[in-house]
C-alpha cells in the first residue's frame, strides 16, 4: 500500500514489518519521532514489542546487547551526540557478533550546537565494526531496514541504517509499504546460534588472552568480507519480490563519462537532476551513489568508474586534518589499482547547510575545468 | 537467627583466580548456591571479569554475560526483556557489579533500571575501592582510608556514599545489606530477594586482603567486626519504606575493626575519633530512616 510518510515514519514501518522483539531508545532530535511513533504503536497494542525507555543512549545499546545475547531481534535509533555516547557499546555489539539494527539520523555534533544534517556522527563510528548503509529517500529507508536484518543475521554483525536529518527524517514522500505477509516470507524469524539457555550454561564475552584475541578480530574482518556477496544476494532477492533494489553503489547518467560525481544520502537526489540537465546539455558527466560505506565497496566502485578521468566527491562531513571521509576512503581504495582517476574532494553542507543544484553544478564545473584539484580539500559554498 | 539449609551444589567451580582470602570469592560461592542454576548473571567490569579465568575456560557453572563497565543494570534489563519475549519468566536475571560499577560509573544505568523497576536482582559486591585496577578510591571507600589515589598524606576526605539510601529512595521492592560473616542471613536475604518481582538490590560487603592490607585469613573476622562496629549494619528495606535492622548486640568500638587493616594504620587517635563519630552519625541516620 502506498502511503505518504516521513523518513522517521518509514523507519517505524520498517521496525513493525521486521517483527522486532525489543526496542530500547533514548530521545534526541531529529530521531525522536521514531521513538514517539513506536511508543504509540506499542501502547495501542498494534505492535507486540518490548520497549525499554532507558536513561541514556549508552544504556540503550547496552540493553540491546543484553537482549540480542538473549536471542531476540532488536532495534534502536539515535543521532549525533547520542551515537557518540554509544561509541563504547558499538564496539561491544560487533565484538559480541550481535545482529542489532540501528537507525542513525545524520546530525552534526557540537559544539556549537546544531541539529541539522551532517554525516560526521555516523562516519566517526566507522571503525566500530558496524556495517553502514546510507539512504537516499524514504522508500529506501524502509526497504533498507528490512534488508539490514537479513544481512546482519547472516553475517552476525550489527548494521547502521543512515538517513539525513530533516531532509528525510521530517519530510513526507510517497512510500510503498509492503504487507506483513510479503515481509514475513522475505525475512524469517531470527534464529541465533548460541542463545542463552540455562540448561546449557555458557559464558559470553569472556576475557581473552593475546594468544586468542587476534583470531576473534580476524573473524570479524572475514565476516565483513562476506558482506558484499551476502548483501547482493539479499538485494537481488528483495528486488525479485518487491521490484526495488539498490546495490552497494549505483551509477547513473551518461555512460562512458569522463567525470564522475560521487555522493551519498539525499545529495544524490539533487545530483541526479543536475547531471540529467548537464547530460542534456552534452556534458560528459555521470553520478555515482554510494549506499554502503562499511565495508567500503572498493570492488564495486572500481568496476563502475572504468574510463573515468576524474572523480568528484561531495562530502557532507569533515575529518579535521584530512578532509571529507568518503573522498579519503575512495583515495585509499584506488591507490593499489591500475587506473587511478584524479579525486576532487569537495566538502559542503556541514551542519545542514543546503547543498543546492548550483553548488553541485559548481563542483562539476570545477572538476571539468581543472586537470587536478588545486587544494586537497575543495570547500564548496564556504563563506571565507 | 534461624538455621537455614545451605544448598550443597557448587556453582563456582575450581581453578578460579581470586586472591587468597578473597571475601568476594566466599560471597560468590554462597550467592550462587542460593540463586541456583536457573540464573543468568551479568558481570560489568570488576575483579569478576577476571576471576573465573580466561577464554575458553570459565569457572562459573551458571550462564555468565560479561558486559561493559557502565552497563550492569542496562545489559541485565535487555537480557530480562529477551527472556520475557521468549516467555521465560522463571529464570532469574542477576547482576554482579563491584562498588565502582555501582556507586560510581554504573550508577546512572542502575538508577534508570531501578526507576523502571526492572525485574532483576542487582548485587553490589563492595570491597570499597577499585581493587581490580590496584586499589584506587571509589565513592564507596570509607572516610580517611588509604588507597593508591588517596595516599596517607591525604587520605580519603569524604565519607562513603550511602548507596542503600539512594536505592531505597527509588522505592524498589527490596534492598538488603549482607556479608559473609553471617552466611545464613546472606542466603536468607538472597532467597527472599529471589522470590520478589521488580528491582532487588543486595549490598554485599566483601573484604579484600590485598586492597585493605589485611591478613588473608581474617576476611570473615573483619566482616563480622564491620557489622559489630556498625561500619556495615545488616538491614533490609522493603518498598523503600519498611526497615528491618538485624541489630548485632555485641557492639564493639570502630577501633577494633580499623586496627586489623593496613589501610587505616596511618590513623591518629583524633582520626579514629572522627571515624567513630561518622559511624555513630550514620547509624543514627539509619535509625531515623527506619523509624519514619
Amino acid at each position: 500500500m502506498k502511503r505518504v510518510i516521513t523518513g522517521n515514519q518509514a523507519v517505524a514501518y520498517g521496525v513493525i514489518l521486521s517483527r522486532v522483539d525489543v526496542v530500547s531508545a533514548y530521545p534526541i532530535t531529529p530521531q525522536t519521532t521514531i521513538v514517539e511513533e513506536l511508543s504509540e504503536l506499542i501502547a495501542s497494542g498494534r505492535l507486540k514489542t518490548r520497549f525499554l525507555k532507558v536513561e541514556s543512549e549508552h544504556s540503550a545499546m547496552a540493553a540491546l546487547i543484553g537482549a540480542s545475547t538473549g536471542g531476540v531481534r532488536c532495534f534502536t535509533a539515535t543521532s549525533s551526540h547520542g551515537l557518540a555516547y554509544m561509541h563504547e557499546m558499538l564496539h561491544w555489539a560487533s565484538g559480541a557478533r550481535l545482529p542489532i539494527v540501528m537507525v542513525n539520523v545524520n546530525r552534526a555534533i557540537g559544539p556549537p550546537w546544531n541539529i541539522w544534517s551532517d554525516q560526521s556522527d555516523s562516519l566517526s563510528q566507522r571503525d566500530t565494526g558496524w556495517i553502514q548503509l546510507y539512504c537516499e529517500n524514504n522508500q529506501e529507508v524502509l526497504d533498507t531496514i528490512l534488508q539490514a536484518y537479513l544481512i546482519a543475521e547472516k553475517v552476525k554483525l550489527p548494521v547502521m541504517v543512515v538517513l539525513d536529518a530533516f531532509v528525510l527524517s521530517h519530510t513526507s514522500e510517497p512510500v510503498e509499504v509492503p504487507s506483513m505477509e510479503e515481509v514475513d516470507s522475505f525475512l524469517p524469524p531470527f534464529c541465533p546460534d548460541y542463545p542463552i539457555d540455562t540448561q546449557e550454561p555458557r559464558a559470553y564475552s569472556v576475557i581473552t588472552m593475546p594468544e586468542h584475541f587476534m583470531e576473534f578480530r580476524y573473524k570479524i574482518q572475514k565476516a565483513m568480507e562476506e558482506v558484499p556477496d551476502v548483501s547482493k544476494k539479499v538485494d537481488d532477492e528483495f528486488r525479485s519480490r518487491f521490484g526495488r533494489g539498490y546495490g552497494a553503489i549505483e551509477r547513473y547518467g551518461k555512460e562512458e563519462a569522463e567525470v564522475l560525481l560521487m555522493t551519498s544520502g539525499t545529495v544524490t537526489s539533487t545530483s541526479r537532476t543536475v547531471i540529467r540537465k548537464l547530460n542534456e546539455d552534452g556534458l560528459s558527466v555521470a553520478g555515482l551513489k554510494i549506499k554502503r560505506f562499511r565495508p567500503f565497496p572498493s570492488e564495486e566502485i572500481y568496476g563502475a568508474i572504468k574510463g573515468a578521468k576524474k572523480l568528484a566527491v561531495i562530502d557532507r562531513n569533515l575529518s579535521a586534518g584530512v578532509g571529507g571521509i568518503f573522498a579519503q576512503e575512495l583515495r585509499a581504495s584506488l591507490y593499489p589499482r591500475e587506473e587511478r582517476p584524479q579525486v576532487f574532494g569537495f566538502v559542503s553542507g556541514l551542519g545542514g547547510r543546503d547543498i543546492t543544484p548550483e553548488l553541485i553544478g559548481q563542483a562539476i564545473q570545477y572538476t571539468v575545468e581543472h586537470p587536478q584539484p588545486e587544494e586537497e580539500i575543495l570547500w564548496l559554498g564556504l563563506k571565507r | 537467627m534461624n538455621k537455614i539449609k545451605v544448598p550443597i551444589t557448587e556453582n563456582l567451580g575450581h581453578g578460579h583466580l581470586a586472591c587468597a582470602g578473597c571475601g568476594a570469592a566466599i560471597s560468590m560461592r554462597l550467592t550462587l548456591k542460593a540463586l541456583g542454576e536457573k540464573t543468568i548473571m551479568v558481570f560489568p567490569a570488576s575483579c569478576w571479569s577476571i576471576v573465573p579465568g580466561f577464554w575458553p575456560y570459565s569457572s562459573y557453572r551458571i550462564t555468565a554475560v560479561h558486559a561493559g563497565f557502565v552497563t550492569g543494570a542496562a545489559t541485565a534489563s535487555g537480557v530480562r526483556a529477551a527472556l520475557d519475549v521468549r516467555g521465560d519468566d522463571e529464570t532469574l536475571v542477576a547482576v554482579w557489579a563491584g562498588d565502582g560499577g555501582t556507586f560510581d560509573i554504573g550508577l546512572q544505568a542502575l538508577s534508570g533500571a531501578a526507576e523502571r523497576n526492572e525485574n532483576l536482582l542487582y548485587i553490589c559486591n563492595d570491597n570499597e575501592g577499585y581493587m581490580n585496577t590496584g586499589t584506587q578510591r571509589s565513592s564507596a571507600t570509607p572516610l580517611l582510608a588509604w588507597t593508591t589515589t588517596t595516599p596517607v598524606m591525604q587520605p580519603k576526605e569524604n565519607p562513603k556514599k550511602d548507596i542503600m539510601a539512594i536505592m531505597a529512595d527509588h522505592h524498589i521492592p527490596y534492598a538488603a545489606t549482607a556479608t559473609i560473616a553471617y552466611p545464613e542471613d546472606l542466603i536468607r536475604k538472597l532467597e527472599k530477594a529471589k522470590g520478589i518481582r521488580g528491582t532487588r538490590f543486595i549490598h554485599l560487603f566483601s573484604p579484600c586482603p590485598p586492597g585493605w592490607k589485611m591478613a588473608s585469613e581474617q576476611s570473615v573476622k573483619i566482616s563480622r567486626l564491620a557489622v559489630r562496629s556498625r561500619i556495615f549494619p545488616l538491614y533490609e528495606i522493603e518498598n523503600g519504606r519498611d526497615y528491618t535492622i538485624q541489630e548485632e548486640q555485641r557492639v564493639v568500638p570502630v577501633r577494633e575493626y580499623l586496627k586489623l587493616q593496613g589501610r587505616f594504620s596511618h590513623l591518629t587517635e583524633k582520626d579514629i575519633e572522627i571515624t567513630q563519630a561518622n559511624v555513630d552519625d550514620t547509624w543514627e541516620r539509619l535509625l531515623r530512616r527506619a523509624r519514619c
